[in-house]
C-alpha cells in the first residue's frame, strides 16, 4: 500500500495520460460546464466530487466524446485530440465504466467482455479462444466468475466487475469509474477496490466517482472538485480532511434572505400532541434502511445530506413514489400503507420531485392544465374542473408565485426551470395538502426565483402546512426548517431541533468527524 | 462500509446465492420449448389420424413453407435487434410480380434473380437509413414500405402474369428424393439459408453486434459498437431475405401475382415470436423462428388431415399461440429486470 | 393582418387541411362539376357526399386509434373487430325467424357493439394490467380475429334482408347519409367526452410524460384501459357500416387494412405516433385526405389500385416533417406544433 503510494507520488513528474484545461459545455439554455480543468496521471487513481448538477457526468462524457466541446483543449498521450465517438476514444485507450452497468444483459460475460474485439480465426468468431481470453483476464483480477454464463444471471456487483474487466481487456491507459459503487454492499466494494489497487499498480491511471466519502478517502491519490460546471479546486487526498472536501463541494451561498429569515424565526411549532405523519422503521433494499420520523402540524423538517445520502429515496418512500419493504406509517394516528402516489394524495400529502423534466413537467401541455393535473386526476376524468374555477385557480397562483409568462396557455415547456417550478408547486398547492415534500425545489433556478421560493415555503409552514424540505444547499435548509434530519449512507444519522445550528455543524456532522447520536 | 480495511473475500462467495435467486433463463429453453410443442402437435395427429405419422408430412409441410422459413429469417434479424418489419408480405408480392414481368420481356433467369435480390435489399437498405438516421419508429416506415411495394407491384401490372421460364419451371417441378420421400429444391434454399443465417448470428461479429444492440442499444454505443451499420443491416438482410422468399413463392405458384401474400408479414412475425424470439429484442434464435414455421405449417396439416374442422382453426390457433408465448415472455421478462 | 396570417400558418391543422384543399381542388381540373351538390327525392348526392359517406368508418376508427396513439399506444385489430362485429350482426339476423324487422336489426347491432366492447376490454386488459406492448397484445387479436369472424359466420358471406340494417350505410335522414351522420355524431361525442371531460387532457399527460403523471396521481392503467375500449366500439360501428353497406359479412374482406388507413389518418392530421397531444379534428381532416386521395386517383387517370404507393409517399413525408432529426437534417422551419411534438419524441 505506501509503495503503491511511492509509485504514484513518482507517477506525478511524468507527463500526465490526459490533461483537460479551459474545457466549456453548453447545452441549450445551459452552460453545463465553464472554463473547467482535469489532469490525470498514470498510476493514480484520482477521484472526481461534486455535487448533483456540478458537472462531472458532462466532464466525463466529453472527455469520452458523447458530448462535443465548445472550448478548450484535450491532450491525450501528449497530443490534442477531439473525440467524435466513445469508439474514438476506447481506441485512443480510453475506456469508461458507468453507474448503470452498460452490458448486454443478454449476451455471456465472456461476450460482454470482448464484443467487438473477438478473436477470430478465418473470419468466423473463435468462441473458445474469447473464453479463454475472457477467463485470463477474469483471472488476473482475481475474479472468479464463468466467462461462458450469461451476465443476466450475475448479481449487480459482478455485472460491474465484468464491465471493469471489459474496460481492462481493452488495454486502457486511462480507466474512468462513474460511481461504481452505488449499488455495491462493503464486500463487494473492497474486491472492486482490490481490482482497482491492482490496474494502479500496473500503470493505469483511473477516474473515480462516487458520493461515498470514506470511498474516496480510501482509494484515490488525488481529487478534483467541481460545483455548478465549475472548477473548485485539485487537492492531494492526504493533505485533505473530509470537511475540507464537503465544503468545497457544497460550497457557500452569498446571498443574504433576511427576509426570509426573520419569517422563519418568528414561527414557532408546538410540536406536542399526536404528529401529523410518524414513520417507524420505514426502508426499502437498496434505498433507505430503517428510518423513524415524526411531522407535526406547521413544522418545516430539513432534510441534508449529501447526494446518494438516502435523501430523496426517503422523500419517495413517504410519497408512495416507490413501496416501502418494511417499516409502518400513521397518518393523524391512524395506521395507513402507502404504496402508490395515489393513495397518497388521498391523504393530503403532496411531492414535488427532484426531477422536475422527468417527473414533474408535462412539457407539451399549458400552464393552466399543469397547475391543475394532480387536482384533476383526484376527481377523475367524469368530473372536469369548472372552467370558472379552473381560472381562477390558475390566475391567483400565477399572481401568487409570480409566474412568467402569465397568459395560462403557455406551453409548460417554453417556461424558464424557476417558473416551471413554480408551476409544480402551484400543481400541489391547489390540492390544498397537509404535509408538502419538497425535493430540491429551487435546484438549478435563478437567485430570484431561490428567494421567492423560500419565502412562500415559510409562509404556507406559518399557515400551518406541514413541509419536508430536501436541498443541497444548506443555508437553505438551516434557513427554513424548524427541526433538521441528516441523512448519511442511507441512514438517518442525526435529528435535532435547528436552534443555533451552523453550516459547519451539518459539514461536520456530514462528513462523521462527529457522531451525534441524540 | 468497511472499504477502510477490506476484508479479502472472495466474491464467488455469493455466487450459489446468486444461482439460487435468478433461476438462470439459458437461451435454449424457448426453443425447447417450440420443438416440444412440435413434437407434441405431432404427435396428438399421428394418433388421430391415419397417415399422419409419416415423416412426409413434415417434409411437405417444409415445401409447402418454404418461403416462410426465409421470410422468418430475416424477420428474426430485425426483431433481434428490437425493431419490425411489415413490409415483407408486400416484398414478396413485389419481388414475384418483378420476376414474372422481367422473364416475361425475356431476361435471362440469372439476371432476374440478381434484380430481384438487389430490389428487395435495396428498399430494405433505405427503409434501414430512414429508421436509424431520422430516428422514425420502425412500425411506421415499414408500413410506409409496405404501401410503397405494393404499389409498385400495381405499377408493373394491375394482373397476374405467368412465369414459364424454363429455369424456373424446372426448380418449381423438380424434387429431391430421400428414401421413399422427397423435398424440393426450395426447401434445399431454405435450409441453406437457415444455416447461413445461424453462422452470421453466431460467429460474426456483425452477429453477436445484433444481439448486442437489442439487448440494450445504449451499451451497445458505449461499447463502441457498429450500432449504425447493424442496425441499417438487419433490414437489408430482411429485405434480401423477403425478395429471396419472393423468388421461391413465385416458383411456388409459377406466377407473379400483386395480391399475393397479402397478411404473409404476420405470419411471419408469428413464427418468430411462436419460436421463442422477444419481441422486445435481444434473444432469440433463428432455428427456433423456422421451428416455428413449421408449428405454423402443422396446423394447416392438421386441418387438412382431419377434413371436418374449418380452416379458419388456423388463425384461432395460430393466435392463441401468440397468446401464450407474449404471455410466457412477458412473466420472463418481468423476472429477469 | 401579417400577425393574422402567421398565426393561420402556424396553426397545427394549416398543413393538413391545406394538402386536403388542394387534393379536392385538383379534382376540380379533370371534373368540372366536383363540388357541386345536388338533390334527388330530397337526398343530397355528389362527390363531396361521396367522399364523406366512404370515409365514414375509416374516420369512426380513426377516431378511436387517435386515443390511442395519444396514450402511446397502438391498436392493429380495429379491422379484425370490425369483422366480427359485422359477423355477430348479420348471423345473428340471418338466424332470426323475423329477420327483417326493425327490432331484429336493432338488437343485433346492440350485440354486435358489445360484442366489439368486450373486445376492447381484453385489449385494454393485455395493455393496461399484463403491460404487454400495444403492438405485440393487438397483435394477437389483429391475427385470431378474422378466424374468429369466420367462427362465427361458419366461413360463408352472411347476407341479410333487412332494410333498417341496409340504411345504416346507404339510408338519408333529412337529406343526409346516415354514415355520414353517425361518423358525425361519434366525431362530436368523442369530442364532448375528451374535451368536455377531463379525459382528453389525462390521456394526453399520460401519453406526454407517464412518469410525472404517475406522481400527479393520475390513474394512468384506467385511462389506458378505457381508449382500447373506446377504439373497440368505434371498429364495431364501423364494422356494422361496412357490413350493411352490402348487406353482408365478409369476415375475409370486411375492414381489411382499415388499422393501417386509420393509423395513416391520425398521423396526417398532425398527431404524432410518440404520443402526447392529439387533434379530432386533425383526424378528421385525415380521414377525408385518405378518402380523397382514393378518390382522386381514378379520376386523374391513374390505375385505382396504385393509391398505395401515393400513401406511401403520404406516410414518408408526413413522417420527415415530424422527425426532429429529419428536420435539422433538412433545416426547414416548419410550424411550431410540430417542433413542439418532435422534441418530445
Amino acid at each position: 500500500m505506501i509503495q503503491m503510494t511511492a509509485e504514484a507520488a513518482e507517477a506525478t513528474r511524468t507527463e500526465p495520460v490526459v490533461q483537460m484545461s479551459g474545457v466549456s459545455v453548453s447545452f441549450p439554455g445551459v452552460k453545463a460546464l465553464q472554463s473547467v480543468g482535469l489532469t490525470l496521471r498514470a498510476g493514480e487513481v484520482h477521484a472526481l466530487m461534486g455535487e448533483n448538477g456540478a458537472g462531472k457526468s458532462t466532464l466525463i462524457k466529453a472527455l469520452t466524446g458523447v458530448y462535443s466541446i465548445d472550448e478548450g483543449t484535450i491532450i491525450v498521450g501528449g497530443e490534442p485530440r477531439t473525440f467524435h465517438s466513445p469508439a474514438e476514444s476506447q481506441a485512443a485507450g480510453i475506456s469508461t465504466v458507468y453507474q448503470e452497468v452498460n452490458l448486454c444483459t443478454n449476451l455471456t460475460v465472456a461476450e460482454n467482455m470482448l464484443l467487438g474485439r473477438e478473436p477470430r480465426s478465418f473470419g468466423r468468431i473463435d468462441t473458445r479462444a474469447m473464453n479463454r481470453r475472457a477467463g485470463e483476464t477474469l483471472t488476473r483480477l482475481g475474479l472468479d466468475i464463468d466467462p461462458k454464463s450469461q451476465l443476466g444471471t450475475h448479481p449487480i456487483a459482478i455485472q460491474q466487475l465484468v464491465a471493469i474487466a471489459r474496460a481492462v481487456d481493452i488495454d486502457a491507459e486511462l480507466l474512468i469509474l462513474d460511481e461504481p459503487t452505488s449499488s455495491l454492499d462493503a464486500d463487494e466494494v473492497a474486491k472492486l477496490f482490490e481490482v482497482m489497487r491492482t490496474l494502479r499498480a500496473e500503470g493505469v491511471a483511473i477516474v473515480f466517482v462516487s458520493h461515498f466519502l470514506e470511498q474516496v478517502f480510501a482509494i484515490s491519490d488525488r481529487m478534483t472538485v467541481l460545483r455548478n460546471g465549475q472548477f473548485v479546486g485539485e487537492y492531494l487526498t492526504a493533505e485533505t480532511t473530509q470537511l475540507q472536501l464537503v465544503q468545497a463541494m457544497i460550497g457557500r451561498e452569498l446571498e443574504t434572505l433576511d427576509k426570509i429569515e426573520q419569517a422563519a424565526e418568528e414561527h414557532t411549532v408546538k410540536t406536542q400532541g399526536a404528529p401529523l405523519l410518524e414513520v417507524l422503521d420505514l426502508g426499502r433494499k437498496g434505498s433507505v434502511e430503517s428510518v423513524d420520523l415524526q411531522v407535526f402540524e406547521g413544522e418545516v423538517i430539513g432534510i441534508a445530506g449529501l447526494l446518494g445520502s438516502g435523501r430523496t429515496e426517503l422523500a419517495r418512500l413517504l410519497f408512495g413514489a416507490d413501496t416501502p419493504d418494511r417499516g409502518d406509517m400513521r397518518m393523524r394516528s391512524k395506521g395507513t400503507k402507502l404504496r402508490t402516489p395515489r393513495q397518497a394524495i388521498d391523504h393530503k400529502i403532496a411531492f414535488s420531485s427532484e426531477n422536475r423534466r422527468s417527473e414533474g413537467v408535462i412539457a407539451d401541455l399549458s400552464i393552466a392544465d399543469n397547475m391543475v393535473l394532480a387536482m384533476q386526476a383526484s376527481r377523475g376524468w367524469l368530473r372536469p374542473i369548472p372552467a370558472r374555477t379552473k381560472d381562477r385557480l390558475v390566475k391567483k397562483y400565477i399572481e401568487a408565485l409570480d409566474i412568467r409568462p402569465t397568459d395560462p396557455n403557455a406551453l409548460m415547456r417554453n417556461l424558464s426551470g424557476g417558473n416551471q417550478q413554480k408551476v409544480l408547486l402551484a400543481r400541489w398547492l391547489i390540492t390544498e395538502p397537509e404535509l408538502l415534500i419538497l425535493d430540491e425545489p429551487t435546484r438549478g433556478i435563478d437567485i430570484g426565483a431561490k428567494a421567492q421560493i423560500q419565502q412562500l415555503v415559510a409562509d404556507l409552514a406559518k399557515d400551518g402546512m406541514s413541509v419536508v424540505f430536501i436541498s443541497a444547499e444548506l443555508e437553505e435548509v438551516l434557513r427554513l426548517s424548524d427541526r433538521l434530519v441528516v441523512m448519511r449512507d442511507r441512514r438517518k444519522i442525526d435529528e435535532r431541533a435547528n436552534e443555533d445550528v451552523t453550516v459547519s455543524d451539518v459539514l461536520e456532522i456530514i462528513a462523521g468527524e462527529v457522531r451525534n447520536d441524540a | 462500509m468497511s472499504a477502510q480495511a477490506p476484508t479479502i473475500k472472495d466474491l464467488g462467495s455469493s455466487l450459489p446465492d446468486a444461482i439460487r435467486r435468478f433461476t438462470p433463463p439459458p437461451r435454449f429453453y424457448p426453443v425447447l420449448a417450440t420443438i416440444a410443442l412440435f413434437i407434441g402437435m405431432f404427435g396428438a395427429g399421428s394418433i388421430r389420424y391415419e397417415g399422419f405419422s409419416s415423416p412426409q408430412t413434415i417434409l411437405s409441410v417444409l415445401v409447402d413453407n418454404s418461403f416462410l422459413i426465409v421470410l422468418a429469417v430475416g424477420m428474426t434479424f430485425v426483431i433481434l435487434t428490437g425493431g419490425i418489419d411489415l413490409s415483407v408480405g408486400s416484398v414478396v408480392a413485389l419481388s414475384t410480380m418483378i420476376a414474372a414481368s422481367t422473364l416475361r420481356s425475356g431476361w435471362s433467369a440469372p439476371l432476374v434473380i440478381v434484380t430481384v435480390l438487389l430490389t428487395g435489399s435495396v428498399l430494405g437498405l433505405l427503409m434501414g437509413l430512414v429508421i436509424h438516421y431520422f430516428e422514425i419508429q420502425p412500425f411506421i416506415v415499414t408500413l410506409a414500405g409496405m404501401f410503397l411495394a405494393r404499389g409498385l407491384c400495381y405499377v408493373i401490372s394491375l394482373e397476374s402474369i405467368p412465369i414459364k421460364n424454363g429455369t424456373f419451371t424446372s426448380f418449381a417441378s423438380g424434387t429431391i428424393e430421400i428414401g421413399d420421400y422427397f423435398i424440393t429444391p426450395s426447401v434445399v434454399v431454405a435450409l441453406v439459408v437457415l444455416v447461413i443465417a445461424a453462422v452470421v448470428l453466431h460467429m460474426t461479429r456483425f452477429g453477436r453486434t445484433v444481439y448486442a444492440v437489442g439487448g440494450s442499444e445504449q451499451s451497445a454505443l458505449l461499447m463502441g459498437l457498429a450500432v449504425a451499420g447493424t442496425k441499417v443491416g438487419v433490414y437489408v438482410i430482411s429485405g434480401f431475405c423477403s425478395a429471396l422468399a419472393g423468388l421461391l413463392f413465385s416458383i411456388y405458384t409459377l406466377s407473379g401475382y400483386n395480391l399475393g401474400a397479402v397478411g404473409m408479414e404476420l405470419d411471419a412475425i408469428a413464427a418468430v415470436v411462436i419460436g421463442g424470439t422477444l419481441l422486445t429484442g435481444g434473444s432469440g434464435l433463428v432455428l427456433g423462428s423456422a421451428v416455428g414455421v413449421l408449428v405454423l405449417g402443422l396446423i394447416q396439416s392438421f386441418i387438412s388431415f382431419d377434413g371436418t374442422l374449418s380452416s379458419w382453426w388456423t388463425k384461432i390457433t395460430i393466435g392463441v399461440l401468440l397468446l401464450a408465448f407474449v404471455l410466457i415472455q412477458r412473466l420472463f421478462t418481468r423476472r429477469t429486470t | 393582418m401579417r400577425d393574422l396570417g402567421l398565426r393561420f400558418v402556424r396553426h397545427n391543422l394549416f398543413w393538413p387541411t391545406l394538402a386536403l384543399v388542394l387534393l379536392l381542388l385538383l379534382n376540380l381540373t379533370k371534373t368540372p362539376d366536383f363540388f357541386s351538390l345536388r338533390v334527388q327525392d330530397g337526398h343530397l348526392y355528389g362527390s363531396l357526399i361521396d367522399i364523406l359517406r366512404n370515409s365514414a368508418p375509416t374516420l369512426l376508427i380513426a377516431l378511436g386509434m387517435t386515443l390511442v396513439i395519444a396514450t402511446r399506444g397502438i391498436d392493429l385489430s380495429v379491422g379484425a373487430v370490425a369483422a366480427i362485429s359485422g359477423a355477430v350482426a348479420c348471423t345473428y339476423m340471418a338466424g332470426s325467424p323475423d329477420e327483417s324487422t326493425a327490432g331484429r336489426a336493432i338488437i343485433a347491432m346492440t350485440m354486435a357493439v358489445g360484442v366489439a366492447v368486450l373486445l376492447g376490454v381484453w385489449n385494454g386488459f393485455l395493455v393496461s394490467v399484463l403491460g404487454i406492448q400495444p403492438i405485440i397484445a393487438t397483435l394477437v387479436l389483429m391475427t385470431a380475429g378474422r378466424g374468429l369472424a369466420m367462427l362465427i359466420t361458419d366461413g360463408q358471406i352472411t347476407t341479410v334482408n333487412n332494410s333498417l340494417f341496409g340504411k345504416v350505410s346507404t339510408g338519408f335522414v333529412v337529406g343526409l347519409p346516415i354514415a355520414i351522420l353517425i361518423a358525425l355524431a361519434v366525431f362530436a361525442i368523442t369530442a364532448v367526452l375528451t374535451r368536455r371531460t377531463a379525459l382528453g387532457m389525462l390521456i394526453e399527460a399520460v401519453g406526454i410524460n407517464p412518469e410525472a403523471s404517475r406522481l400527479a396521481g393520475v390513474r394512468a392503467r384506467t385511462i389506458t384501459w378505457t381508449v382500447y375500449v373506446f377504439v373497440a366500439f368505434c371498429s364495431g360501428i364501423a364494422g356494422l357500416m361496412i357490413a350493411s353497406n352490402t348487406s353482408a359479412a365478409d369476415a375475409n374482406a370486411a375492414g381489411l387494412f382499415i388499422e393501417l388507413d386509420a393509423i395513416l389518418a391520425v398521423v396526417i392530421g398532425g398527431t404524432s405516433l410518440a404520443g402526447g397531444r392529439f387533434s379530432l379534428t386533425g383526424t378528421l381532416i385525415g380521414a377525408m385526405f385518405i378518402q380523397t386521395l382514393a378518390t382522386t386517383i381514378p379520376t386523374m387517370g391513374i390505375p385505382a389500385e396504385t393509391n398505395y404507393l401515393f400513401k406511401a409517399v403520404v406516410v414518408i413525408v408526413v413522417c420527415l416533417l415530424q422527425s426532429p432529426k429529419a428536420r435539422a437534417a433538412l433545416s426547414v422551419r416548419r410550424p411550431s406544433s410540430l417542433l413542439a411534438k418532435g422534441a418530445t419524441s
